[in-house]
């Protein structure tokens, strides 16, 4: 082989092999780490199983928040107007976290049906619904214009005193 | 009346960017000296008249004008000043409008500083950019005009601007961002022109480069600052959270600096001449993709503005328009660029091209890992996300093996680099990091990690490697500020940028693998212990601010017996929007900050609230800035300024431009 191209085929298995590595690796990485997200139908359904990591989306339940006072233990009840799922989480809620709001949880279903959640995300946003959530009110037939009403009469509600 | 001064003046711009994206590129194809010699003027029009648009859109905000639809949205009469004129950014259509201008006044800098390139690439060059900022223009009228107005009954009082964004970051972060964003059009319209022209020497190489060094400093700022803000402000707690809206100008970024290595190889040694070009296109199309992104209404997140399909399919044609033209122009005169020279297989050109490998591999892995939920989900219609463990999985990793051979590049040579040269350079540089990583943990931690060790011996890397470089360069001169001062301003911008990235490695490293933090629950009086930190809460008050009510909460720190700062984080209710707010407190320190975040208050006034201690975090955006200033400093090389000066008096001389080639005034090259 003249020279040059010794040269060339080197620099191209080099990159092959590189990119061989680097693909295996992404692949992998992808596997391990995708969060697949669920309706509280989907959940109520039995379509997960226990133990499996997953995103939950819906509205938080008027009426169902319960914060412990001695900790920082909250249990809530998300629903896309069809099914309830409850919540438990232990933590400092976001800012725009409010009982008829829309949020995504991330975390697992334990055995007895409570989805333990490790991570609490509430919009940035009172006027602008997640996409999560949209979906998994749409999915229940639920209409979601009906329920910006709600979530603007619930935000002003729960305005503090002071 | 204002207002549609301002709409006038932005269909005034359009038509003059008509005008600019063809008659100039036109000209240049057929030599017309007068249609070419149009580009400039025609520049300075459309910057003056975005300029003009921008004033009016902050008019109308500082006079609360309310009927403009744009400001009603994103103002309310309580809104301090500062926040008011930078609320023209706070929403879609006036960031856009920044957008375009920014690009405008980069347009205006090439105009001005291209004195000494032939007239017929600086025609190319603007004209190409006059066609990308008439695509900008359209969009804007079309889809987002920041001028509309709500008739026939405008609101007494607007919606207030979001109040995540009522922040001082927010006054600097996006134009930086954008004004960083914009710049790899430059670079891309360099690449274009020369695509254009057929002349594909490396002198299009030489003339981007200041351009595109600035262009990837300013970038660099605009990503850390931007998550220096979200540190601080959002309250994400981290300083990057893999969001995929701060995806994509890392993905532009990562782009960006394979460029500006490959630019470097393209000028110096004539080589590499397709790739580069094909990374100029990359870099542009990475930060048209994250416009993209955030205006298509795809994502969900704090950047994402009111989505609207109209939007998204505009930019969608502009991304096929404008890449997939150059792609084909790119595929019709990638055969005509030859190298000059060879290389061999251990050589400087072989190290920057698997820099360039490893940095595209990784904007390649963010990318999927970006892109990937939004296709399955128009595949499939199911929902999924891809968290931080991915990003993080692939991305460091790359970025170790990246940091090693970053090590080897500048003491290597080009051309040919013998193995035993390496061998002997780097032997006892490699065994001192190695030394100094296992030594220091042990030494400040008492015990052995390998976090910390890894990246130790990572920086130590970078760093000793560099003071060998620079020795070895000054040791054949006769006196210390001799050498120093042989060295171009480029090698120095390289060295800080390269040293940069030894700081963010360590404040990355430590802040991720040693930072701690608690969400408790404290009644008044409470102490709870966080690391070598004491933090009491010695109870709240109210406050009030100028559009804001908040809870104040105090809280007393001792380390050791030392007693620090108090800190003072806030519960706030915006009262335009009624919308509540965290505001957390900071002690920043050099190798440590303390920061503390709210939450609810319950029974017996005790008060629940999550505190950090992270380690070094400060270092993250020491680093950047390292590496933003050897951007800065590389750009601003006497060597381009030189080098032209010699070349027009050549050219005047000869009556044409001549490409003079690389006269070896950088010391080592």
């Amino acid at each position: 082989m003249k020279p040059h191209r010794r040269k060339k085929l080197g620099i191209i298995i080099f990159i092959t092999v590189g990119l061989s590595l680097a693909i295996g690796l992404t692949v992998f990485a992808l596997r391990q780490n995708i969060n697949m997200f669920y309706t509280p139908t989907q959940v109520a359904d039995g379509e997960v199983l226990v133990g499996e990591h997953f995103r939950i989306g819906g509205m938080v339940k008027q009426g169902s928040l319960e914060e412990d006072q001695q900790s920082l233990k909250v249990k809530f009840i998300t629903t896309d107007f069809v099914s309830d799922v409850p919540v438990q989480y232990e933590g400092i809620l976001p800012d725009l976290f409010r009982e008829g709001q829309g949020l995504v949880a991330e975390g697992v279903i334990d055995s007895t049906g409570i989805f333990q959640a490790s991570r609490v995300l509430a919009k940035h946003d009172e006027n602008y619904m997640s996409q999560e959530v949209k979906a998994a009110l749409d999915a229940a037939g639920s209409s979601t214009e009906d329920h910006t009403a709600v979530v603007r009469e619930s935000l002003t509600r729960n305005l503090p005193e002071n | 009346m204002i207002p549609e001064l301002g709409h006038f003046s932005l269909i005034l711009a359009f038509c003059l960017s008509i005008i600019l994206g063809t008659l100039p590129i036109i000209g240049a194809h057929r030599n017309n000296l007068l249609w070419m010699s149009l580009a400039r003027p025609l520049t300075a029009g459309v910057f003056v008249f975005l300029a003009i648009c921008i004033a009016i859109l902050a008019y109308s905000f500082a006079v609360d004008d309310f009927s403009v639809q744009f400001v009603a949205q994103h103002s309310n009469t309580t809104l301090p000043t500062h926040f008011k004129l930078t609320a023209v950014w706070g929403g879609h259509e006036g960031s856009f409008l920044l957008w375009t201008f920014m690009l405008s006044a980069w347009m205006l800098a090439v105009a001005i500083f291209s004195k000494s390139m032939p007239i017929d690439f600086v025609a190319r060059v603007l004209g190409v950019l006059g066609f990308l900022i008439c695509g900008y223009i359209l969009f804007m009228l079309a889809t987002s005009n920041p001028f509309a107005r709500i008739v026939p009954l405008p609101p007494v009082n607007g919606a207030d601007l979001n109040t995540a964004l009522q922040d001082f970051a927010f006054i600097i972060h996006p134009p930086t961002l954008y004004m960083g964003y914009v710049g790899f059009s430059v670079v891309f319209a360099f690449a274009i022109a020369a695509l254009l022209s057929g002349k594909l020497d490396s002198a299009w190489a030489r003339w981007s480069r200041p351009w595109a060094n600035a262009a990837w400093a300013i970038l660099t700022v605009g990503i850390a600052l931007g998550s220096w803000w979200a540190y601080y402000e959002l309250g994400w707690g981290g300083y990057w959270g893999w969001d995929p809206v701060e995806n994509p100008p890392l993905i532009s970024w990562l782009f960006g600096t394979a460029l500006i290595h490959s630019l470097a190889v393209t000028e110096k040694r004539g080589v590499f001449k397709s790739w580069t070009v094909l990374l100029a296109i990359l870099a542009f199309s990475g930060s048209l993709f994250g416009t993209f992104i955030t205006r298509s209404g795809l994502l969900t997140s704090v950047h994402a503005f009111a989505s609207d399909p109209a939007r998204g399919f505009f930019i969608l044609a502009i991304l096929g328009i404008t890449v997939g033209g150059s792609l084909l122009l790119y595929a019709f005169r990638a055969p005509l660029m030859k190298s000059e020279v060879g290389f061999e297989l251990l050589s400087r050109e072989i190290f920057i091209l698997t820099n360039n490998v490893i940095l595209v591999v990784a904007a390649a892995s963010v990318f999927l890992g970006t892109v990937f939920p939004m296709a399955y989900q128009a595949l499939t219609g199911d929902l999924l996300s891809i968290g931080p463990p991915y990003f993080n999985a692939v991305f460091l990793p790359l970025m170790a093996l990246l940091v090693f051979f970053l090590g080897i590049g500048p003491i290597s040579r080009w051309k040919r680099t013998s193995l035993s040269y390496l061998i002997q350079q780097l032997t006892k540089v490699a065994i001192a990091s190695v030394a100094l990583g296992i030594v220091i943990p042990l030494i400040v931690l008492l015990e052995f990690s390998l976090v910390a060790t890894t990246a130790i011996t990572l920086a130590a890397w970078i760093s000793l490697s560099m003071i060998k470089d620079v020795l070895s360069k000054i040791s054949n001169k006769s006196g210390l500020m001799q050498g120093f001062r042989a060295l171009s301003l480029s090698y120095y911008g390289m060295q800080l940028a390269h040293f940069g990235m030894a700081v963010m490695l360590i404040g990355v490293a430590m802040a991720s693998g040693f930072g701690s933090e608690k969400s408790v629950l404290l009644s008044p009086g409470q102490s709870i212990d966080l690391g070598d930190y004491l933090f009491t809460y010695n109870g709240s008050k109210s406050v009030t601010g100028p559009n804001y009510i908040a809870q104040e909460a105090e809280m007393s720190v001792m380390h050791g017996d030392k007693a620090l700062e108090n800190l003072y984080p806030q519960n706030r209710v915006y009262l335009a929007t009624r919308t509540p707010s965290t505001e957390m407190a900071i002690d920043a320190g050099f190798t440590r900050d303390l920061f503390v975040t709210l939450g609810e208050e319950k029974e017996n006034n005790a008060l629940s609230m999550t505190l950090y201690v992270k380690p070094f975090i400060r270092w993250v955006w020491l680093g950047s800035i390292f590496m933003a200033l050897g951007g800065l400093v590389a750009a601003g090389d006497k060597r381009y300024r030189r080098l032209r000066r010699r070349q027009t008096e050549k050219a005047a001389m000869a009556g044409k431009a001549i490409n003079a080639t690389e006269p070896g005034l950088q010391a080592g090259s």
